[in-house]
């Protein structure tokens, strides 16, 4: 008989890199900066780890990209893809081998080196392809900028925005996003931006403009993990899993007329699992924090929708408020500055974002002004999400944590 | 009877008037415009056009295509094949394929070929497409003159609606342009010398030669399709063999431009499209020799009416009036190196897969009626596997349902316009949008399909199909 796998790991110490272009450094020392910084947060040293885990798209080269240059020894390491939910599959399946009692204390890392292909935008094509099958002529010269405009466009038709109307309503999504990323310091974009640029800066898939999308970026983020009981081990404010949720689509969105590209599926069904495990009924309610997967505007705006944060349709009526998504709004999202400030590097995004959830509910933000205090719950329930692939085929990751 | 059962013509959308030429190279302006195929258009693309304008409502069943044309996009690999494939004609029975080259005659040739082959009784049904897109020499005397087009004629012996009686033909070593294995532009001799000798001599023999083995006296005809150089040699032309202005069928230079071997082919459709049944029509070819070819016109020319043909194409059309993008669209210049890596393909997953993406087949399922694109083994609906039949959505018209303008996509013609289709009679597909005008694609957006050539990734030409707005 299945159970909920809530309250049953605990997370005992976080890193996390700058994000940024770093030129000066490789994956392999973003994997060192990442896991360094968690060993210190969690009082540990390297020798204590028993299994690892890393997350990487690109970085094809399985466990090498992690065992070698931490110098674990001859341990278990293993690689995990799933496409932007890279960093989420990896701390679910050490999860997974922590409750089965096969290991006692892992080491988790997301980690992604994307600046080194001297060209701005996605790698794309047979060899970098992630999810998708690659063909050489099907779906063809499809950005993924154009893969979420094409949600865009739709959105818009669906609810009757002019594209004028559209783009301001992402607009303010993207300046959120700026308010924040310009007070974390391990933010890639470090500075605010006004509506009017967000609307004037050039574009890049119509109706999307440069602000509409996240950067591309290195970085890495990492995290210590043993079973609950022995937490106490390590730190009296350790956090816990409260419920994991992972959704592959079947790519129908591409093939059936019925999909409209208005709604994330996959998301609404990772979500429905990660709820139901957590044991939340009310999720505008119950959640505190949100980092949601906002490597586009649109991508956040939907993807409120679908992890049924406001009603379907409604993000633009309950949102005629944008405060009620800020800091100490109703339901905060991406108060780390999101995909949006810090860049999306793929494997790293998902332990990036429960990194940010870990500290806030710890008390321990990046830079005091943006530490959450008031909370719903004592629980201080902070949800993670991605989303690979694109509308119409998603492969989707939820991860919720808080307090015991 | 053998002859013409139906035809068919396209040109490209694009048109170049002879004054954005004068104004970038200076000189004198030229009359009218020219038609320029689009970036993602060679003579493959074209021919299938053409085809399907011809081919209509018609079961595509066939005992031959023939491919005519000196600008095939393979010089070693038969391009009437994939054209056929193109236009999903089956694979699996007896099929005759050739294509016709080297000459400004190749059209007439496979025009002469195939009623052959018909009145022989070898095929009942023989489809010639004929297509030129030849490249002028930039600031040339060829550039304000070329232009691309395709035609096609569908040979049967039944529901003749032009009946081929009579044909003659002439051969001639006489040379007046060629071009070697590395030539890339076309290379002449003197203008008068090449007229006098060549044009001006032969194609009147041909014309004679035809009136003589057939008894026929220019009086006898309603119509005459000429081909000649130019303009001003179509006129001469005229008045050498002393015949009628006003049976005389316009050239098109002003209109399409020099399309090559397509010139001759598209002039006889044009002229067709004018018809009354009991018409004469003779048709006259030049290159290597000549070629002259008497039609009659039957009542069955009544029902070729809704081709889109040379009128209905000539209607439809954007203007090309940036010199640049013509040099992007062809690949004049020397670029700055592109930093992405270079598009690739795969000859074995082409392969694998030419039934959904050249053939344009969708899966329809047997169990729920489902029809989607690419073809899924186990239906997206109701799961049921491997029970599905193929059906055709080249011939499908569509909707745009969504649509994104990608700035940096890495084609020749920004933005890139990515969409959304929803086919009618079930299937969705996800294209991008050729032949368009940006500002106006919307949402609800009527689209047809048209076969282009995607990228040229691995060496290959990587040909798929695209949704383009409705051309008429």
């Amino acid at each position: 008989m299945a159970e909920s796998i809530k309250d049953k790991v605990a997370i005992v110490g976080m890193g996390c890199t700058q994000f940024g272009e770093r030129w000066d450094v490789g994956i392999e020392d973003l994997v060192i900066e990442a896991a360094y910084e968690a060993y210190e947060d969690a009082g540990i040293g390297s020798n204590d780890i028993q299994a690892a885990w890393i997350g990487t798209m690109y970085n094809t080269t399985a466990a090498g990209t992690l065992a070698s240059p931490l110098k674990l020894g001859s341990k278990p390491c293993t690689r995990v893809e799933n496409a932007c939910g890279t960093g989420q599959e990896a701390l679910r399946n050490a999860c997974y081998a922590l409750i089965a009692k096969a290991f006692d204390l892992v080491l988790v890392i997301g980690a992604e080196k994307m600046k080194d292909v001297g060209f701005g935008g996605l790698a794309t094509g047979p060899t970098t392809s992630g999810t998708e099958a690659w063909r050489p002529v099907y779906f063809y010269g499809v950005s993924a900028p154009t893969r979420y405009a094409l949600a865009a466009t739709s959105y818009f038709a669906k609810y009757s925005l002019t594209p004028e109307e559209g783009k301001k309503l992402l607009a303010k999504i993207s300046v959120k996003s700026h308010h924040y990323g310009a007070r974390n310091p391990k933010a890639h974009l470090r500075r605010e931006i006004t509506e009017e640029q967000v609307i004037k800066a050039p574009m890049i898939s119509w109706p999307l403009g440069l602000f509409d999308c996240c950067g591309v970026t290195d970085g890495a983020s990492a995290a210590i993990l043993c079973r609950t009981e022995d937490a106490k081990n390590f730190r009296d404010d350790y956090v816990v899993f409260k419920g994991f949720g992972a959704a592959s689509g079947p790519g129908m969105g591409k093939v059936l007329t019925d999909y409209d590209f208005t709604w994330w599926d996959e998301t609404e069904g990772a979500v429905r699992q990660a709820y139901e495990q957590a044991g939340i009924k009310d999720p505008r309610k119950e959640i505190d924090l949100v980092e949601l997967h906002d490597c586009f505007s649109i991508a956040e705006l939907i993807a409120t929708e679908s992890l049924l944060l406001c009603e379907q349709g409604k993000y633009k009526e309950q949102m005629s408020d944008m405060d009620a998504y800020y800091l100490e709004g109703e339901m905060p999202v991406n108060i780390s500055g999101g995909l949006k400030s810090f860049g999306h590097p793929i494997g790293a995004s998902g332990c990036r974002e429960t990194y940010e959830n870990y500290k806030q509910i710890q008390g321990r933000a990046q830079e005091p002004s943006r530490q959450k205090k008031k909370w719903k719950t004592d629980q201080r329930l902070a949800l993670a999400h991605n989303q690979g692939g694109h509308p119409g085929k998603f492969a989707c990751n939820v991860t919720i944590i808080g307090l015991p | 009877m053998v002859g013409i059962i139906s035809y068919g013509a396209y040109i490209p959308i694009y048109r170049m008037s002879r004054e954005l030429l004068a104004q970038v190279w200076g000189g004198t302006t030229g009359r009218g415009e020219k038609a320029v195929a689009n970036f993602d258009e060679d003579t493959i693309t074209m021919a299938v056009e053409a085809c399907i304008d011809a081919l209509g409502s018609m079961e595509r069943q066939a005992d031959g295509l023939y491919f005519a044309s000196n600008t095939p996009p393979y010089r070693e690999k038969q391009c009437a094949s994939i054209i056929a494939a193109g236009l999903d004609f089956p694979v699996d029975g007896e099929f005759f394929t050739a294509d016709f080259t080297n000459s400004l005659r190749a059209g007439t040739s496979a025009l002469k070929a195939g009623t052959e082959a018909v009145k022989s009784g070898t095929a009942k049904r023989v489809v010639i497409a004929t297509a030129d897109c030849r490249l002028p020499a930039p600031n040339s005397g060829s550039e304000p003159l070329f232009g691309d087009g395709a035609a096609a004629i569908i040979l049967g012996d039944t529901d003749v609606a032009v009946e081929i009686d009579g044909t003659y033909t002439i051969y001639s070593e006489f040379m007046d342009g060629w071009r070697k294995e590395k030539d890339t532009y076309l290379l002449t001799w003197e203008d008068r010398f090449i007229i006098e000798e060549g044009y001006e001599k032969h194609l009147p023999r041909a014309i004679k030669g035809l009136m003589t083995k057939h008894k026929l006296a220019k009086e006898d005809f309603s119509k005459f399709v000429l081909y000649a150089p130019d303009a001003r040699r179509h006129a001469a032309m005229v008045k050498i063999l002393g015949l009628d202005p006003k049976k005389i069928q316009e050239p098109l230079f002003d209109s399409v431009g020099h399309t090559g071997c397509a010139l001759a082919p598209m002039m006889l459709i044009a002229a067709l499209e004018e018809a009354k049944p009991g018409d004469k029509i003779l048709l006259a070819n030049y290159s290597d020799g000549a070629d002259a070819f008497s039609l009659s016109v039957t009542e069955n020319i009544e029902k070729m009416k809704d081709r889109r043909g040379i009128k209905r194409h000539l209607d439809s059309k954007l203007k090309l009036s940036n010199y640049g993008k013509y040099l992007l669209f062809r690949d004049l210049m020397v670029w700055e190196a592109e930093r992405r890596p270079p598009d690739i393909s795969s000859l074995a997953s082409l392969w694998r897969e030419r039934n959904q993406f050249l053939r344009f087949h969708g899966g329809k399922c047997r169990s729920c009626g489902t029809i989607q694109h690419p073809i899924q083994r186990v239906c997206a609906v109701c799961r049921t596997k491997d029970d599905y039949e193929e059906v055709r959505l080249s011939d499908k018209q569509g909707t745009v349902f969504s649509f994104a303008m990608d700035e940096r996509a890495m084609v020749k013609d920004l933005p890139s316009i990515s969409c959304v289709i929803d086919l009618e009679g079930g299937g969705r597909y996800v294209g991008v949008l050729t032949d368009r005008e940006p500002g106006k694609v919307s949402v609800g957006m009527r689209v047809e399909m048209t076969l282009r050539n995607l990228h040229d990734g691995s060496g290959i030409h990587n040909y798929c199909w695209k949704p383009r707005p409705i051309r008429v």
